[in-house]
């Protein structure tokens, strides 16, 4: 709760954390705020925007309502960003807390496969992994988590080779705890806080990365997606530019939201951290 | 330069393991695709019949084991042999070859200027930090990097291309213009202004940022303050104190974006329909075509590699402490 009262205190949190409150009731209340379909055919194709008050941002080709898809739309982009990067950080935490406390060859290998992982560019990857596996809302999860989990599982194995050897390790080792015990709650603790500060930007890059995919046409073609959005819209960018623009300008409204919320999280640890 | 080689003939060596695992690991992957590069190129002729796939499959290799079809791509990699493209009917290595020239000067130019105005721009903001111009470079800066390359580089080419008909939508030339040297020069130079402005305004935020946190860090070291109490002008401090030890983390933020970069490629060049590597990725995905892909995913993880090999050679000569311990090893 203090960490809460520290981030609302640095203009960047409050921001961010606003942002994202907003972004999660729109997400949560979107089949209120626009029930049915997004996908359907609602009015006239092609109405501009801001002319007809039943259609507020217009309609598109197909005379679907981009109000509609951009409030839906916001559900796939926080549940994608937001699974990827807690399954990144789950798979991150898990292998840099098994090499980090098993060290010699155990952490030698674990760190050659996060180096591997680490040298393919992870929208490649994720690219291969859709088209092999086909695009749907899991497997573009996984595919994203699949790019993203390398650098929590370095920061991980760092933090647990720095407090492993501090004393109240060494102290549970000596009252016989087992080792899986000291692991899990004497160091996982621990090393959390870096690699949450880490998670922020992870969600911001795994919602951009999703846009790129569903962009190239490699997200699940059965749910609506700001990228999917832009995409569609691209095809008559001359005639009605404000198909791809509007929902653009939702997916960098989020994400400042979450690298604000980030920022003020950072500040926050280290505030935090000062006092006694 | 002993210092150099070692650093080299170390990395070497320890990149071969690391650029195994990439391999086993994208082969697997592909190997799980349902339907094999036979299926998809009797998709695309219209189909034929068993013996036909049967006597594919056998020209290919693919009626072998697992094993023994992995072991075979790993042997010929070692001879530089990628295999062969099913979508194109040519030698992977030559299609990768052909359009990594356009990648690399698309990335080239576009890390060039952003680390360029990037690093000045986090000067101007890190010289002073908490102060008004600091603060809007800052939060500027943070929602240009929030914004999506692709998104940029259609909103670029509304106003740029479409609106003001300044300069060409797509393309790294001008068809069958005939344009030779010079001429030919500035016409690409004119089609990758717009692709180049896409990528290069996102990563001059993120150059920005990281000069910036950079110095702020070097601010509060004593060094810093014991030039500042000498009575070093605050030009000079700035400059020759903070932004110089700032340097440092940009290099290595530059080796870490590397595949990023290579990644981020993909959707730029297919905004502006460049014929360049990341393009090429995207076609290899539509063409169902696995051995062009693996060999995609292989070459970039050898350039990722190679542009770190180089950046650490720039670490080391920037840094004299780098290296200096293992004298004599």
């Amino acid at each position: 709760m203090r960490l809460v009262r520290h981030l609302v205190r640095t203009p960047e949190g409050a921001i961010g954390l606003a942002i994202l409150a907003a972004l999660v009731l729109v997400a949560l209340f979107a089949p209120v705020l626009s029930p049915g379909d997004p996908l359907r055919i609602a009015g006239r194709a092609l109405l501009p925007p801001f002319a007809d008050p039943a259609f507020p941002l217009g309609t598109d080709r197909l005379g679907r309502d981009v109000l509609a898809g951009i409030l839906h739309g916001t559900r796939t982009s926080l549940a994608v960003g937001l699974a990827a990067a807690l399954a990144a950080i789950a798979i991150g935490l898990c292998v840099g807390l098994t090499a980090g406390f098993a060290g010699g060859l155990v952490d030698e290998g674990l760190m050659r496969v996060v180096d591997a992982f680490q040298i393919v560019p992870s929208f490649l990857l994720a690219l291969a992994f859709v088209s092999v596996i086909g695009a749907s809302v899991p497997v573009v999860v996984l595919a994203i988590a699949l790019g993203a989990w390398a650098d929590p599982a370095r920061l991980t194995r760092a933090q647990v080779l720095s407090i492993r050897e501090r004393d109240y390790v060494a102290s549970a080792r000596v009252i016989g705890m087992h080792p899986a015990e000291i692991a899990l709650r004497e160091i996982l603790p621990n090393a959390l806080p870096p690699v949450l500060a880490l998670s922020a930007i992870i969600v911001a890059a795994a919602i951009l990365t999703e846009a790129a995919l569903s962009f190239l046409g490699l997200g699940d073609p059965n749910v609506v997606t700001w990228g999917s959005m832009i995409a569609e819209g691209r095809n008559i960018l001359r005639s009605s530019p404000s198909l791809s623009i509007f929902p653009g300008i939702a997916l960098v409204v989020t994400v400042v939201g979450v690298y604000l919320f980030s920022e003020g999280l950072t500040k926050a640890l280290a505030g935090r951290r000062l006092e006694p | 330069m002993n210092r150099a080689i070692r650093l080299i003939r170390r990395r070497a060596i320890s990149s071969i393991p690391v650029l195994l695992i990439v391999v086993v690991l994208t082969f697997l992957l592909l190997e799980s695709a349902s339907g094999d590069a036979v299926d998809a190129y009797l998709l695309s002729i219209g189909g034929g019949d068993a013996t036909v796939a049967q006597s594919l499959r056998q020209a290919y290799g693919l009626d072998q084991s697992m094993f023994a079809r992995l072991w075979l791509y790993v042997s010929s990699l070692a001879r530089f042999d990628f295999g062969w493209s099913v979508a194109f009917g040519r030698p992977v290595l030559d299609l990768v070859l052909e359009r990594l020239p356009n990648t690399l000067l698309l990335m080239g130019s576009a890390t060039a200027l952003s680390f360029g105005f990037g690093s000045a721009l986090g000067i101007v903001a890190g010289s002073k930090p908490e102060s008004v111009r600091d603060r809007a470079l800052s939060t500027g800066s943070l929602i240009l990097y929030a914004i999506p390359s692709f998104w940029l580089g259609l909103v670029l080419s509304i106003v740029f291309a479409v609106q003001l008909r300044w300069l060409p939508t797509s393309g790294i030339e001008t068809i069958a213009s005939g344009k030779t040297g010079l001429a030919r020069a500035m016409d690409i130079a004119r089609h990758l202004v717009l692709p180049v402005a896409a990528l290069a305004l996102i990563y001059m935020a993120l150059f920005l940022r990281v000069m910036r946190w950079g110095m702020a860090e070097v601010w509060t070291l004593d060094f810093v303050l014991f030039a500042r109490s000498k009575g070093l002008s605050r030009f000079r401090v700035v400059l020759r104190h903070v932004a110089r030890n700032a340097l440092l983390s940009l290099v290595t933020m530059l080796g870490l974006q590397s595949a990023a970069m290579l990644g981020g490629s993909v959707v730029i060049e297919s905004i502006f329909a460049i014929p360049g590597f990341g393009r090429l990725a995207q076609e290899a995905v539509g063409g169902r075509d696995a051995p062009l892909l693996m060999g995609i995913i292989v070459v970039s993880a050898v350039l990722v590699i190679c542009v770190n090999l180089i950046i650490d050679l720039v670490y080391a000569a920037l840094d004299p402490r780098v290296g200096a311990s293992e004298r004599g090893t």
